[in-house]
């Protein structure tokens, strides 16, 4: 197999040739365009199992079925462990697979979830971010998905229905090209997402099978007619070495990605940048990060204080796997400070900050131009961010630009009551 | 420093316990001395498989510093003395935890002792033990290999005597009265005491030359790199129907070029294939594949392959047909058809000498009853 890197473009993504397009507008929600890329994807097998909010996606699924507007072999599983566990076997026989869940439903799946990226199969996974139980609760938090960040798991947060459907056409061309053999997961925040609707182009079957190949495994394809074994027990003597494919294929996906957006631009007009998405950055002083539809308040905060002449920007962390180090370096190498805002918890780690929060440090300790990097942790269990909080976060992250506090570096927990 | 350690080479199943009793006595030992000690088996082994060989290891140190060296390890990398509880590992071992055929001295220190629990003589032992860049020595502790089954220990004294002759040949890694403490402690054990006393009276060790002894090159292959590794952890099966160079018809099924397993077996079939009627049922039987089928219909057990388990044996409907033999009365894998089809007479006359007098062999439980009689046969 070929262990070429693919170069990063050398245009930038704003010049495009724009193909003719046949489109649809519908009204639906992220979860309904996510089982419309399912069905113009024609995925083979997909398997089900209910927990709110990702079961929408089933529902609209079985729905198109009924309709007899798509064919696949749809199975309901008993739970979500054979959930993943039947269409990670689908996947190595060569079937394009979809299943997908939410909170500690996709945690019941971790073994599956865990061989099915050490496998190397391509299986593409919607996650309805939940938060995860005890206590009951179905509103978004980022760990469910999150808690496969270091097995080989693409992982991407989408902020609309429509990025959801064309994100999953990208994800089923990045994870079956054969360079990247990796599964993908599509974070769509619950309720915001899963259960809102908005109108969003549908594109015709021609323009999806113009952009997306059929799955071809090749002769990794478990078949009689190809006989392999897949998972042999090893020892200490063989393990590290698949690790380090495992590494490489997680490295080639970058280039593979770039090339996929650089394609789905082309054909459909619109994609935007892979990684991350950006916005009022070019002389912004200080910067807001974040992942998902919180973008959606931040968005309306920062252009408020733009209005008030406070040079604020915001990236959206479009792919947390592969994480976009080189992108964020570069969009953040002239703020003073940023605040990363998580939904997402990681209790007792450094400075008891979010996920991102962590990463993105780690991104930017070699970078020429280190800003301050101010935590905050909100919207867990679903509760709203407001526009007024992403101005209270952001009076803060001014305050760190200008060196203020002993505890510039630290945590800040938004919206929690005292 | 007076640091030591000490290898002990067993059969899976067969002698676990054996060699769980001698490292824990050799650690309980070292602290009579007043020194430290840890006991470890291999872990990568999996020593739950009938005949496998596998390792456990006993490293004594004067402190737990000098003890580090020793931790965090597989194996070390090299040992004072190593003990192999059964002779028919001396022509090397092929573990599930490490690749290719490791000569059994493999880890001895160059003046080191090779302990062997064997009814052999030194000189037979040598032919077996593969050459090795520098002198050791060879101590034999006479008797036959102790075979025990995963539930039940045979107590016939044998860790007893190993751990005796270990105190005169290596005595700096544990002394005859740290044994002998040791050996009396919870409960005072006269009998145990003995067995000890008396191999440390009876061990006598030979000296090994440099490059005396086996010259065959052991089977081994390079471990290739991620970047040649096929990816997604895939491994191709094998042709089943592999032509045979000199065989018209017949084959030999696909097998693991990297684990072959021989180094497992204690006896090999011979075949008789005068009386053999060809009606497939050694064949079919044989959990691990190892006939050939020969151009002429008969069953060629390939002893790259055999594990020697003795199904054959017991399922032949042809008396006297297939015979296990004390696998030390072998020093190739060669076909046995092959030698047959060459030379018919030569062949009888072959097979009648490897299965006249061999001596007995079994894994210790081939019908009810066995090991009373066995017990009652020692002791006659």
């Amino acid at each position: 197999m070929s262990t070429v890197e693919i170069a990063a473009p050398a245009k930038p993504f704003g010049e495009l040739v724009f193909a003719p397009r046949a489109e649809t507008e519908e009204l639906i929600s992220g979860s309904e365009a996510i089982a419309h890329a399912v069905r113009l994807a024609d995925v083979d097998v997909i398997t089900a199992y209910p927990i709110r909010p990702y079961d929408t996606v089933m529902q609209y699924v079985s729905k198109m079925i009924a309709d007899g507007d798509f064919d696949c072999d749809f199975i309901v599983a008993e739970s979500e462990h054979s959930q993943f566990e039947i269409v990670k076997h689908a996947s190595a026989v060569g079937a394009r697979v979809f299943a997908g869940s939410s909170g500690v439903g996709w945690l019941y799946a971790f073994e599956a979830l865990a061989v099915t990226a050490g496998l190397r199969l391509p299986m593409v996974a919607m996650v309805g971010n939940r938060a995860l139980d005890d206590p009951g609760a179905f509103g978004v938090e980022h760990n469910d998905a999150l808690a496969v960040r270091d097995l080989g798991w693409m992982l991407c947060w989408v902020s609309t229905a429509q990025e959801a459907l064309d994100t999953a056409l990208i994800a089923y061309r990045v994870a079956e090209d054969p360079r990247v053999f990796l599964p993908c997961a599509i974070s769509c925040d619950g309720a915001f997402l899963t259960h809102s609707q908005s109108i969003v182009k549908v594109p015709s079957q021609a323009m999806v099978d113009s952009f997306l190949p059929r799955y071809d495994r090749g002769d990794k394809v478990l078949h009689p007619d190809n006989p392999v074994t897949i998972a042999p027990q090893v020892n200490e003597d063989w393990l590290m070495e698949m690790r380090r494919q495992s590494d490489q294929a997680a490295r080639r996906a970058r280039g593979v990605l770039i090339d996929a957006y650089r394609d789905f631009n082309a054909k459909f007009g619109r994609g935007g940048e892979p990684f991350i998405e950006r916005y009022m950055m070019d002389d912004a002083e200080v910067a807001l990060v974040g992942m998902g539809t919180l973008s959606m308040p931040v968005k309306v905060a920062v252009r408020k204080m733009r209005a008030q002449g406070k040079k604020v920007g915001f990236v959206r962390v479009r792919w947390f796997r592969p994480f976009p180090t080189q992108e964020l370096q570069e969009a953040l190498a002239g703020v003073h400070a940023v605040g990363v805002i998580d939904r997402d918890f990681s209790f007792g780690s450094a400075f008891h900050s979010g996920v991102l929060a962590n990463e993105l440090r780690s991104a930017l300790y070699p970078a020429k131009h280190r800003p301050r990097i101010v935590s905050f942790i909100a919207g867990l269990g679903g509760r709203e961010v407001s526009a007024a909080n992403v101005m209270d976060m952001t009076k803060t992250v001014f305050g760190a630009a200008e060196g203020a506090g002993p505890d510039a570096q630290d945590t800040y927990w938004i919206g929690a009551r005292e | 420093m007076t640091t030591g350690s000490v290898e002990v080479v067993y059969r899976g199943i067969f002698q676990k316990t054996l060699a769980k009793n001698i490292c824990r006595g050799i650690v309980f030992a070292a602290r009579k001395q007043g020194k430290v000690g840890i006991a470890f088996g291999r872990y990568s082994d999996s020593p739950e498989r009938n005949g496998i060989p596998a390792k456990q290891f006993a490293v004594v140190a004067d402190n737990d510093e000098e003890m580090e060296e020793y931790l965090s390890r597989y194996e070390p990398d090299h040992n004072d003395v190593t003990i192999v509880a059964d002779d028919t590992l001396c022509k090397g071992l092929e573990s599930w935890a490490w690749n290719g055929l490791q000569p059994i001295n493999r880890l001895l220190k160059p003046g080191g002792t090779l302990l062997v629990v064997s009814t052999r003589s030194p000189n037979s032992l040598i032919r077996d033990i593969h050459r090795k860049g520098a002198p050791f020595n060879l101590a034999v502790v006479k008797g036959p290999a102790s075979f025990s089954g995963m539930w039940v220990y045979r107590d016939d004294h044998t860790d007893m005597r190993l751990l005796g002759a270990l105190a005169k040949v290596a005595p700096h890694v544990v002394t005859l009265d740290s044994i002998v403490a040791a050996i009396n402690e919870p409960k005072k054990n006269d009998l145990k005491t003995a067995s000890a006393r008396e191999a440390y009276d009876l061990v006598a060790s030979t000296e090994v030359g440099a490059n005396q002894g086996n010259d065959e090159i052991p089977f081994t292959f390079a471990m290739p790199g991620w970047k040649e590794m096929e990816e997604c952890l895939v491994v191709r099966g094998r042709n089943v129907r592999q032509q045979v160079p000199g065989w018209e018809g017949g084959y030999v099924p696909g097998r693991n070029p990297t684990f072959k397993k021989f180094s497992t077996r204690t006896m090999r079939p011979v075949l008789n294939f005068d009386t053999c009627t060809k009606c497939t049922i050694c064949w079919m039987q044989c959990p691990d594949g190892s006939f050939d089928v020969a151009p002429d219909g008969h069953y060629d057990a390939n002893m790259e392959a055999c594990c020697g388990c003795g199904i054959c044996e017991d399922v032949c409907p042809v008396a006297d047909c297939i015979k296990m033999v004390n696998e030390e009365a072998f020093t190739d894998h060669q076909s046995q058809w092959q030698m047959w089809r060459k030379d018919k007479q030569a062949y009888a006359a072959w097979r009648s000498e490897k299965t006249a007098a061999q001596p007995v062999r079994s894994h210790g439980f081939h019908h009810v009853g066995q090991y009373a009689e066995e017990i009652a046969n020692e002791h006659r």
